[in-house]
């Protein structure tokens, strides 16, 4: 396959990843990429705010250039590839405007061609099952929110290769190299665009209403394709967390970063290493696929149920009987499962813990021996308090402080009258 | 909003005002019947004076100067959300475009900022063919007096190869200047 490329003004400037990784993107999957020879801006949302011609004519006169070659167009960034879906749109349909347009910029120019997004090329031109062959390194154990925004599926009638409210084609595409993706309501939602320059008090909510709900959603990561978007959800990430006061840390991955990297790409080839929030680590050290067929355990309340629970963790060191180590296998399973899992493992082990050491564990919830001595008293072969409380440690351990703290009181005033 | 409002029949300047912007948008106020799906649907619907649903409204009624003064046109983010959801098939994204290029036209720009940052856009491309970044901030930034806005980005971003110091510069910029000469001239049509 061979296409006219159209890098637009972002791919050499901000959205540099997103020029480096479709340039190998293409390169793995044999697309043959022919720079539009002296290309121009396509003028963006500035052209078609102050000038409806000005902003028909500017990219045209880019696909006349590319016309000439009867070459499809690639358009990775979606400003750009909106811009040139209007373009063709209006040429198409309304002649008089076409030979306005031909008369500004000099050149015939018929839309007889098509501009592909980075999306509609690789899931419905390349092909689910061609990616799927190229997969080296599969990203399992990632979870993904595809964030599509406006400009790659609205208005249907000019881009027209996805659906405008669920769109599938880039989940498709995370699900082709190995990654679970996220349902989530704010796939199409809007970043801002602009306003976080222009407006940040209302494009900063925009930013974070994004960031929540991805997140909610349970993804671990977003997925673009669009270079106006990482810009906002990535450099613009942590001005969202500081004016929410949330913090997020999410990595955002342009999807042709994702495709080379798990084609066998070092993620730093692609440029996920000049990202704004930490983008490397996540994608380095992929949290394991949860076990396939490890029925849910819930916490137990008998002394056996620990018992069985550490009989099921992965590792074999995990089997050494002192709290120490029991206190170590949580934090190596949570990188190591499905994040429910993972928990349940935790609080197994620490209920196996307190069941054994009731007064090396209390000690590490209260620092007042005296305290401490009593929580011991009371947690010793109450099944109850030590399951809340292995719950409460696994995941926050501050709650679990203050729950411990709270059975000491009770236990006092009920020993002093 | 809320204060009362005397209506009174548009004149024939507004209504011929207002036909040519729906054709500019291509697309008919009167299909509106403000159902308000466009509103419950604009993700920047919280901080507009006037939400979509209420500017195709004064457009019905004949309040184009209202329409024209409206903050909302310049808060509106071109997502097209209300637009690929109206029932009515009425683009309300097109016409909120046309809104904003009629209010430059009039220079009744009440957000001067994002008009700002449109014309620091525009005159890199007239200038050079491409965007130039770096230049686009700092005389957008000059032109609001927003010395250090993003001043905290600008460095990361160069450090991590992200900005060009120097704009680059395309052979056809003679092409391009014709582009944006003729297009105003076709304008006023």
């Amino acid at each position: 396959m061979k296409l006219a490329y159209y890098p637009g003004c972002s791919l050499d400037g901000s959205g540099v990843e997103y020029g480096l990784s479709t340039r190998r993107t293409a390169a793995i999957l044999g697309i043959e990429l022919e720079e539009i020879e002296d290309w121009n801006c396509c003028g963006a949302t500035s052209g078609h705010n102050t000038d409806k011609i000005l902003s028909l004519a500017l990219p045209a006169r880019n696909l006349a250039i590319a016309e000439k070659t009867g070459l499809d167009v690639l358009a990775p960034c979606a400003a750009c590839y909106n811009r040139f879906r209007t373009t063709e749109h209006a040429v198409r349909h309304d002649q008089k405007l076409r030979e306005r347009i031909e008369d500004i910029i000099e050149m015939n120019y018929t839309a007889s061609q098509e501009t592909l997004s980075v999306p509609d090329l690789l899931a419905n031109k390349v092909g689910i099952e061609k990616i799927k062959d190229k997969v080296a390194r599969p990203l399992v154990g990632m979870k993904a929110a595809c964030y599509y925004g406006c400009l790659l599926v609205r208005p249907f009638e000019h881009t027209g290769f996805d659906d405008t409210e669920d769109p599938q084609s880039m989940d498709q595409v995370v699900q082709a190299l190995g990654a679970k993706t996220v349902d989530w309501a704010f796939k199409t939602e809007c970043c801002g665009a602009a306003l976080a320059t222009s407006r940040p008090d209302v494009g900063t909510r925009m930013i974070y209403e994004v960031l929540r709900n991805a997140r909610e959603a349970g993804a671990e990561c977003i997925v673009t394709a669009c270079p106006l978007c990482m810009m906002n959800l990535d450099m613009r990430q942590k001005a969202a967390e500081k004016a929410y006061k949330e913090v997020f840390n999410i990595p955002v991955y342009y999807i042709t970063e994702l495709l080379a990297i798990a084609c066998g790409d070092s993620p730093s080839t692609v440029g996920t290493n000049r990202h704004f929030v930490e983008a490397v680590k996540y994608i380095e050290n992929l949290p394991d696929e949860p076990e396939p067929e490890k029925i849910p355990v819930k916490p137990a309340v008998s002394k056996e149920d620990p018992a069985k629970a550490a009989a099921t963790k992965v590792e074999p060191k995990d089997s050494a009987d002192n709290s120490e180590s029991a206190e170590k296998v949580p934090a190596s399973a949570v990188s190591g499962e499905d994040e429910g899992d993972a928990i349940q493992k935790k609080v197994d082990a620490f209920i196996k813990a307190f069941s054994k050491n009731p007064d090396k564990m209390a000690a590490k919830l209260i620092e007042d021996p005296e305290r401490a001595g009593v929580l011991a008293e009371i947690i010793t072969g109450d099944d109850k308090k030590i399951a809340k409380l292995a719950e409460l440690i696994a995941t926050d351990k501050d709650k679990a402080t203050k729950a411990a703290e709270a059975f000491v009181t009770g236990e006092m005033k009920k020993r002093n009258k | 909003m809320g204060t009362a409002m005397k209506l009174s029949p548009a004149t024939d300047n507004q209504k011929a005002l207002i036909s040519r912007l729906e054709k500019e948008a291509g697309t008919s106020i009167n299909l509106c019947y403000q159902c308000g799906k466009c509103t419950a649907g604009c993700p920047a619907a919280f901080a507009m004076d006037y939400p979509p649903r209420q500017v195709i409204r004064l457009l019905q009624l004949g309040l184009v100067d209202e329409a024209l003064g409206s903050e909302s046109v310049w808060i509106c983010a071109s997502c097209e959300t209300c637009s690929s959801r109206c029932p009515r098939g009425v683009d309300i994204a097109s016409l909120m475009d046309a809104i904003r290029r009629e209010a430059l036209l009039q220079n009744r720009v009440t957000d001067k900022k994002v008009a700002a940052f449109n014309k620091a856009f525009l005159s890199g491309v007239k200038r050079f063919g491409r965007t130039y970044e770096a230049g686009l901030l700092l005389q957008y930034n000059t032109a609001t007096g927003q010395y250090l806005k993003d001043a905290e980005l600008g460095l990361p971003m160069f450090l991590r190869g992200k900005v060009g110091i120097l704009p680059e510069k395309i052979k056809g910029r003679d092409a391009i200047k014709k582009i944006f000469a003729r297009a105003q001239d076709k304008g006023g049509e």
